[in-house]
């Protein structure tokens, strides 16, 4: 009941951590994302570098695994020539009784600037953002089922790259809503910046109707979900899905969602087909689609680079205070 | 001691009783309300003008973490904690460690907190050993030993078939048996479910796990021919449920959390640690509903659930943390605050604090009657005297218990314990 302020932001409503892309205004995400598009080219270049970040420190926490996401943040903070140090913490402190808290303490007493948090549970990072000094910045990579912000930005960025205006977009997020924090990220993104529809789809057991608070439209039925759609993002099945009881098989579940060419022939000539990997081919998409033409997956990680980049400059540009 | 409390508004919610008069206290009983006999000399002296005097508080769900945390002197902390709350009697959950299964516990508590000379407390025996939901334990050795009922805490029963025996055995000696209404499978997220769950990424407890486990209880009490204590209802489906077997006449009685009651889910925040409670916060329609069943007597009982959790345990990840939260203190001041929002008599919200859980405690056993949970020229001196008026803020410097952790962190509570009276004997003064 009591007033709380977007831990996210500083007084004057700037970024000085990225947690969740939920209670970001708009013009964060447009700045945020036009930044992204000003690095773009410094990806191309031969030096592919740039000073904004000389002489700070990224540690990349990683409390749970990841290889895409980590190797992105890495080259990002790399480019932005910052020193970058990796942690496998599932594999060091973690397992020999140390608390969060003490991990952030010890690594903050190493002169860190900036955290890339990926935790198993969700709301970790703000945890770590509530303790950590005024010049330190979190960067959420991924926490629980909660949010994975620079996913959701990049997604963000590569719809805007094919389409330009987020306005008379419908798009529809395909697979397991329920355990996605990509997906939770995409939809406070599209609805911020202004998609005219999204649609969530999947089975009962993986697209709770409580989504529709979150301003999306609940399908059940792939057709009926991707008919029209401008964008479908494809999340992908993790395979304990299975032994929970929410699903009775792979292949039942592919036959029901999965993308194939034929489905996706309902949906806008011209729509673009993404995935936030790592893809199980076969299962949530056919190949087919995968490397067809309307599919936009490499570009993803690609642009990534640049949305993490323009992350990063951006939350080391503002004070806390 | 003789103590005389002056010019007080003297209420006791059990008889109706509600005036301005002096109350005089001698040899651990109420010897007059009104004017004190000739040859009465006090020796203490209370000024209680502009204070209510009011029995003293009985809370039906008060951790005290012993025995368990012997070495952090908890025993004393939490003790101190519910006496300066106008707590004179708690009833403790048998969740301690170890748990609370033998009468030398029983037995070993009871005599550590009577040494310390603060409130009284009735402890609640485990069900089943351990705990773990396979062998009774022995209800009858554990009644002499001074327990007033037997429970689970926050530990499911894995089967159907053991609560039922639980029931039929308990029931046999007319002992009460405590649930907190919870299915152990649908039972196991750690927010409500809901649009909040699904938005923060948190796994929910849906409501069906709490109607599902009432049903179930109210089933096979009915069968048993038992008396049942239904512990921290959360739900407005739940108290539908209760509603219905309260009708029928099952002796079946039910209490509700101060956090249950003025909270919602959206109260968490940003995956704020300190509303990580079991059970969880549920939505406005859950709260309005609680708040209009306390009133109208479906909820017999308003209990703080006390359950201080030291600062290691809450700066976790939410799911991670330890649920709970320090609450003794705030009970008085989260019902009179309920009754003035909700225009419930201020009888009513001293009832539910007072003659209402004292009832339960007694487990419709006439005897215990006349004592703890009223004010009557005769009875027990267990009395709390507070100023309706006194305003503070809720925070670790001004919590009393080694758990400084609460939702209502930083809230303004409009009433203060002046003095808390425990069998004659003055156990808290401000």
């Amino acid at each position: 009941m009591l007033y709380r302020r977007n831990p996210q932001l500083n007084k004057n409503g700037e970024l000085v951590h990225l947690l969740s892309i939920e209670g970001l205004p708009a013009s964060i995400l447009r700045q945020l994302l036009d930044t992204a598009e000003s690095f773009v080219s410094v990806n191309d270049r031969e030096v592919k570098k740039v000073p904004l970040l000389r002489g700070r420190s990224v540690f990349n926490l990683f409390f749970e695994n990841s290889t895409r996401t980590r190797t992105t943040f890495e080259i990002a903070a790399k480019r932005l020539s910052a020193d970058v140090i990796n942690l496998d913490i599932a594999r060091s402190s973690a397992s020999k009784g140390e608390s969060l808290l003490d991990t952030i303490a010890n690594l903050s007493a190493m002169a860190a600037d900036i955290f890339v948090v990926r935790h198993g549970e969700s709301g970790a990072p703000y945890l770590i953002a509530k303790h950590v000094a005024p010049h330190v910045h979190v960067i959420n990579a991924g926490d629980g089922r909660h949010a994975h912000p620079t996913q959701g930005l990049l997604d963000m960025f590569t719809i805007r790259h094919y389409k330009k205006d987020f306005s008379n977009l419908t798009v529809a997020i395909v697979g397991d809503v329920l355990h996605s924090r990509v997906a939770r990220s995409d939809i406070h993104g599209l609805t911020t910046l202004g998609a005219a529809e999204v649609r969530v789809v999947g089975p009962k057991t993986l697209v709770p109707s409580d989504l529709a608070q979150m301003g999306v439209r609940v399908c059940h039925n792939l057709k009926e979900g991707i008919r029209d759609c401008d964008v479908i993002i494809t999340l992908r099945l993790q395979n304990e899905r299975m032994s929970g009881a929410l699903l009775p098989s792979a292949q039942e579940y592919s036959m029901s969602y999965g993308l194939s060419r034929e489905v996706l022939q309902l949906a806008k000539p011209d729509a673009i087909v993404m995935h936030p990997g790592p893809i199980n081919r076969g299962v949530e998409i056919d190949s087919a689609v995968v490397d067809g033409v309307q599919s936009v997956i490499l570009p993803q990680v690609t642009f990534g680079i640049a949305v993490r980049m323009a992350v990063m400059s951006l939350v080391a540009g503002n004070d806390a205070n | 001691m003789k103590i005389l409390i002056q010019g007080g508004r003297v209420i006791d919610p059990a008889s109706g009783l509600d005036r301005f008069s002096d109350v005089a206290v001698a040899a651990g009983r109420v010897v007059a309300i009104g004017g004190a006999p000739a040859d009465f000399h006090a020796n203490k002296t209370i000024d209680a003008t502009g204070c209510v005097v009011a029995p003293g508080l009985v809370d039906l769900a008060v951790r005290l973490r012993e025995p368990g945390h012997e070495h952090a002197r908890m025993l004393q902390s939490e003790m101190a904690a519910a006496v300066a709350g106008g707590v004179t009697s708690l009833v403790c959950p048998p969740d301690t460690d170890p748990v609370l299964d033998e009468p030398g516990l029983v037995e070993m508590l009871r005599f550590r907190s009577e040494k310390l000379h603060q409130c009284r407390v009735f402890p609640l025996g485990a069900l089943t050993r351990g705990l773990r939901g396979e062998v009774l334990t022995e209800m009858v050795s554990l009644t002499q030993a001074g327990c007033i009922g037997f429970g689970q805490a926050d530990v499911p029963l894995p089967t159907l078939q053991i609560l039922l025996r639980a029931l039929q055995y308990a029931s046999t000696f007319g002992y009460t048996v405590w649930l907190r209404p919870q299915d152990r499978d649908l039972g196991t997220g750690v927010v409500a479910s809901g649009p909040l769950a699904t938005r923060m990424g948190l796994s929910g407890v849906p409501v069906a796990a709490e109607t599902i486990a009432i049903f179930s209880i109210v089933e096979l009490m009915r069968l048993a021919g038992a008396r049942v204590h239904l512990c921290r209802i959360s739900s407005a489906a739940g108290l539908e449920l209760v509603r219905k077997a309260k009708a029928e006449g099952l002796p079946l009685t039910c209490d509700v959390s101060i956090h249950s009651l003025h909270l919602i889910d959206t109260d968490i925040g940003y995956f704020d640690s300190r509303s990580h409670l079991k059970p969880p916060l549920r939505q406005q329609r859950d709260r309005d509903a609680i708040g209009r069943a306390l009133a109208d007597g479906t909820i017999d009982a308003l209990v703080s659930d006390h359950s201080p959790v030291d600062e290691d345990q809450k700066t976790l990840p939410f799911a991670e943390s330890e649920a709970g939260a320090s609450a003794v203190e705030l009970l008085l001041g989260m019902a009179l605050q309920w009754a003035e929002a909700g225009g419930v008599e201020l009888r009513r919200a001293l009832q539910v604090l007072t003659s209402a859980p004292a009832d339960i405690v007694a487990g419709g056993q006439d005897a215990a009657r006349g004592g703890a949970g009223r004010l009557s020229v005769g009875g027990v001196a267990d009395l709390c005297v507070y100023d309706p008026q006194a305003e503070w803020v809720i925070g670790a410097d001004t919590l009393r218990s080694q758990g400084k952790h609460t939702p209502f962190s930083g809230y303004a509570m409009r009433s203060k314990v002046r003095c808390t009276i425990v069998g004659g004997y003055l156990a808290f003064e401000a």
